[in-house]
């Protein structure tokens, strides 16, 4: 725990949809609640660009599709003492991950090239290089917690945070379940 | 898998599942006693109404005095039996199995029409896989939309051959069939035609009902709408053999 | 027809031989066949003195390394001169030779230890008898042990027999076959079956085959034998395809002795009646699991049904099947005829009888050889096969094919026997050893039998079909030098699973190469493991 006994968190998103946040935020009332028990440090959500040393709690959205998010899921690692996996693509790959039946090069033709009328180009510059496969975070990193669903319900975060807070390990199959 | 046919005049006998003392007819198999007595045992290739298959191993138990584990399904009861159907190795294994399941082929949950409905999802659920340790084949397959009801939709498919064995025993038509070894395996209709091009189906559906994942659907369902019924499956095969 | 008239009749076999001095047999089984033997056999034929000589294709005479062989046997019981590497064009020096001084250049010296060290019964006419004559093989006593149990036993006697002798199941399991014979008979039916598994497939064994191209006819009349005594009237021999030489012999062999009144209805005039009919396999490395083997019969998928109901209650079509393997089957006739006694004073105390054992891999004499049960297995490679070829030392042993395991050099004194293999984390299985030298990696030697087993996986149950498959791409990855602890972790998790739950043996015995090498090599894996992980 934090120095002033708030739990610290991070979350980071990485190849996935953004609804795993929206759906933190669908905790509505709740979040006035949690903000009394919990420091956001360093998220979408909030301005905080930097990644503090030390984390309580590490929660990422998205699967490990490119170099960016393997840097990020390994920062995470590094810095939190309880990484958690929240939602189906950073705990099975879900949609992203369709991608992996098909080489790389087939994927960039039909992304940039197939499906492209005006000077189609395989993007470069100031985009993160993709990896061959797509992996679920614990595919490249230790996870802790698994919190499955697309999205998990805001009840199945809410369960999950008030655990945590209690110094629990939350069971999520309890509350959420792949593509729930 | 025949079982012998069971014989005219059967005994009870007394056993224990789970310490529980229960009563049962010897023709009896482990996993009907057990549901009969709302011990949950989990499986998937196990239908009433359907022959038994014995293939899925989610059902396995142990039973005091034999190191081998047996399928409930397909192991009759028999007196003094003293059955564990849930301990802690149990457990493991089973969600080892259901893990080898979901990384075997592409069961992309959240964008499948049997979304909420299937009992895959929810076998997951219930023996608490939460994720999946083993590595993600990911290995294309196809989908076969050739048939003007129904679709069938490979990388949903778990090869529990319920459909097989509806088609066969309770149709009658014996359109679908299993070709391949293996990871190779694959449900086929015919002889590996497209199922729209079958002479044997009669699109009656059963196969459909039965199957227990999204592999096996309806035109025209989106997301999570594919609902399946079961309920004319025990009703059919009592008439079948005149109860 | 009785014992005399039997033994008259191979009396009258032997005696039509009178005024030949020497039998010249060239190996014609497949090895030595694939290596030339059939124009030796042709030169032989044409070189051979036309009197006082007969030239005859024989079966296997075990040292496959040194094919093909030939040997010159006076018939008055004296040694026969043993020659290797036969040519055709050697073939007018050996006629030349008969009866006078052996062609050294080619001679293989009759103390040999691989030849020295065997005991045969299974053998016994390996490499002796025609395996295409009905008549040599009533000349060497042939079928007196099946006319001995239809005119002066009962089947219950031929049972005890049996029984005694504590035969045990040579396909692998070794179940006491005493017990299977008197299960079958206890069952009360009208329809029986008699199966011989002859689907042999484990890579690296031969020793089914052998035995059905050296000496067919032993086979059927174990087959008769066992009908008699669990009282079943029709036999099938389940043989697979990639042996058309075994099939083509048994066929013959069937034929033969169905036409001479040793099969088919009321058999030497008794009231006894046995069909044989022969059934290809079309290559399925599970269809050697018994109840995948049958429903093949049946003419469905060869896929395994859960046991219980084992076989000997319901197996083909439902009815009591008495399953027994080709070597099991040829173990019988000499077990009749000498007694059950005899047959237990020969092995060990758990393990009887002699064991057929097919050397292969990197040993010097490769091929077929018999020893009693509980013959050391230093003796076995180091003596009888001669031991490592050029210079490098020896590593492991495989035994028991995909379901089997490695043994180390630390083990080699140990008596080979059914327990002590297992407790050693392998089994005996079906015979094969496979020898490997110092330049083996058992990493690899794992990831090879596991892809055997995931290929051969018919699919059925989960944890083979998919089990199979992710152990052979973890191997696959620490092969590489690109396996992690958590690999090899996720490795020996997916071993206890795969074992303790598939449907059949070929699963429940699939991790085994993979547990048998982590035990006696654990530190291969390991230093195989990639330098990051943790």
């Amino acid at each position: 725990m934090s120095a002033n006994d708030r739990v610290s968190v991070a979350t980071a998103w990485l190849d996935g949809c953004s609804g795993c946040h929206m759906s933190f935020l669908d905790m509505d009332e709740r979040l006035i609640a949690l903000a009394d028990k919990i420091d956001i440090v360093y998220s979408p959500l909030v301005d905080a660009k930097e990644l503090p040393e030390q984390v309580d709690v590490g929660i990422i959205e998205g699967s490990v599709s490119s170099e960016e998010d393997l840097h990020k899921a390994q920062l995470l690692r590094k810095h939190c003492r309880l990484l958690i996996s929240l939602g189906d693509c950073a705990v099975n790959g879900n949609v992203p991950a369709m991608r992996n039946q098909f080489k790389l090069d087939a994927v960039f033709d039909r992304a940039y090239r197939e499906n492209v009328s005006f000077q189609p180009q395989r993007p470069t510059q100031g985009v993160p290089a993709l990896l061959e496969r797509v992996r679920p975070v614990h595919g490249v990193v230790a996870v802790d917690v698994f919190v499955p669903g697309c999205p998990p319900s805001a009840d199945a975060i809410w369960y999950v945070l008030s655990e945590l807070i209690e110094g629990r390990i939350p069971d999520p199959s309890q509350v959420t379940k792949f593509g729930a | 898998m025949p079982l012998p046919a069971p014989q005219p005049q059967v005994r009870v006998v007394t056993l224990k599942i789970d310490g529980q003392d229960v009563s049962a007819r010897e023709d009896e198999t482990i996993i009907e006693v057990a549901r009969e007595n709302r011990v949950p045992i989990p499986s998937l290739c196990y239908l009433e109404g359907l022959s038994v298959w014995g293939a899925c191993r989610l059902c396995v138990v142990e039973i005091a005095g034999t190191d081998r584990l047996l399928a409930a399904c397909s192991t009759r009861v028999t007196e003094g039996m003293q059955v564990i159907t849930n301990s802690e190795r149990l457990q493991r294994y089973r969600r080892t199995i259901v893990e080898l399941l979901f990384a075997e082929r592409n069961h992309v949950c959240s964008v499948c029409v049997s979304n909420g409905h299937c009992e895959l999802q929810t076998l997951a659920q219930r023996c608490g896989v939460d994720h999946v340790k083993v590595p993600y084949r990911h290995a294309r397959y196809e989908v076969d939309s050739s048939h003007d009801l129904f679709r069938l939709d490979h990388n949903r498919c778990v090869l529990c051959t319920r459909c097989v064995r509806v088609c066969d025993e309770i149709e009658g038509a014996h359109t679908w069939d299993v070709m391949g070894r293996g990871t190779d395996c694959r449900v086929i209709t015919d002889l590996a035609r497209p199922w729209g091009d079958s002479g044997s189906c009669t699109s009656c559906g059963k196969c459909v009902q039965v199957c227990p994942t999204g592999a096996l659907v309806r035109h025209g369902t989106s997301v999570g709408e594919m609902t399946k019924d079961l309920k004319f499956l025990p009703y059919l095969s009592r008439r079948r053999h005149g109860q | 027809m009785n014992l005399d008239e039997l033994n008259e009749m191979a009396e009258g076999v032997r005696a039509a031989d009178t005024g030949i001095a020497h039998e010249v047999r060239v190996c014609m089984a497949a090895s030595c066949q694939s290596s030339g033997a059939g124009p030796v056999l042709d030169g032989l034929r044409e070189a051979a003195p036309s009197t006082g000589c007969r030239v005859k294709g024989v079966g296997c005479m075990g040292l496959c390394s040194a094919g093909p062989l030939v040997a010159v046997a006076p018939m008055d019981g004296g040694e026969p001169v043993l020659y290797r590497d036969v040519k055709a064009e050697d073939a007018q020096a050996i006629a030349c030779s008969i009866g006078t001084a052996p062609v050294e250049r080619l001679r293989l010296p009759n103390d040999l230890p691989f030849f020295s060290r065997q005991q045969k019964i299974v053998l016994e006419n390996s490499g002796v008898i025609d395996p295409n004559s009905f008549k040599g093989y009533i000349a060497v006593g042939g079928y007196s042990a099946m006319v001995q149990a239809l005119t002066e036993m009962t089947p219950a006697e031929v049972l005890a027999e049996v029984t005694t002798s504590g035969l045990r199941g040579r396909g692998g399991g070794g179940y006491p076959t005493g017990l299977k014979w008197s299960t079958v008979a206890k069952m009360p039916a009208e329809q029986k079956f008699v199966i011989c598994n002859a689907d042999e497939g484990d890579p690296g064994a031969f020793m089914d085959r052998a035995i059905l191209e050296s000496d067919p006819h032993r086979v059927i009349e174990g087959m008769a034998i066992a009908a008699y005594a669990v009282g079943a009237t029709r036999g099938y021999v389940y043989v697979r395809a990639e042996y058309p030489l075994a099939v083509e012999r048994l066929k013959t062999a069937i034929r033969k002795a169905k036409r001479s009144g040793f099969l088919g209805a009321h058999i030497c005039d008794t009231q006894f009646s046995f069909e044989v009919e022969v059934r290809l396999g079309a290559g399925a490395f599970v269809c050697g699991e018994e109840t995948a083997l049958m429903a093949s019969i049946e003419g469905l998928r060869g896929q395994p049904r859960p046991r219980p109901p084992y076989p000997a209650e319901a197996g083909l079509w439902g009815h009591p099947t008495l399953i027994n393997n080709v070597e099991t089957f040829a173990n019988i006739a000499p077990i009749l005829l000498r007694g059950g006694e005899w047959f237990a004073g020969i092995g060990t105390e758990r393990s009887k009888g002699t064991k057929v054992f097919a050397l292969a891999g990197t040993i010097r004499n490769t091929g077929l050889i018999e020893v009693p049960m509980g013959t050391r297995l230093r003796d076995i490679i180091e003596v009888i096969g001669g031991g490592i070829p050029d210079g490098r030392a020896f590593k492991a042993v495989q035994t028991g094919g995909p379901s089997g395991g490695c043994l180390p050099a630390a083990h080699l004194d140990i008596p080979v026997d059914y327990d002590s293999l297992r407790e050693l984390g392998t089994i005996m299985g079906s015979g094969g050893m496979i020898v490997m030298d110092e330049t083996s990696s058992m990493v690899d030697v794992a990831r090879y039998f596991m892809e055997f087993c995931m290929t051969e996986s018919c699919g059925k149950c989960i944890p083979c079909r998919a089990g199979t498959q992710q152990m052979h791409d973890i191997l696959k990855t620490i092969a590489k030098g690109r396996g992690t602890r958590a690999d090899l972790a996720l490795l020996e998790e997916l071993c206890e699973v795969v074992q303790a739950t598939s449907l059949c043996g070929l699963g429940q015995t699939a991790p085994n190469p993979v547990l048998s090498t982590l035990r006696h090599f654990r530190v291969e894996y390991e230093d195989k493991l990639a330098a990051t992980s943790a």
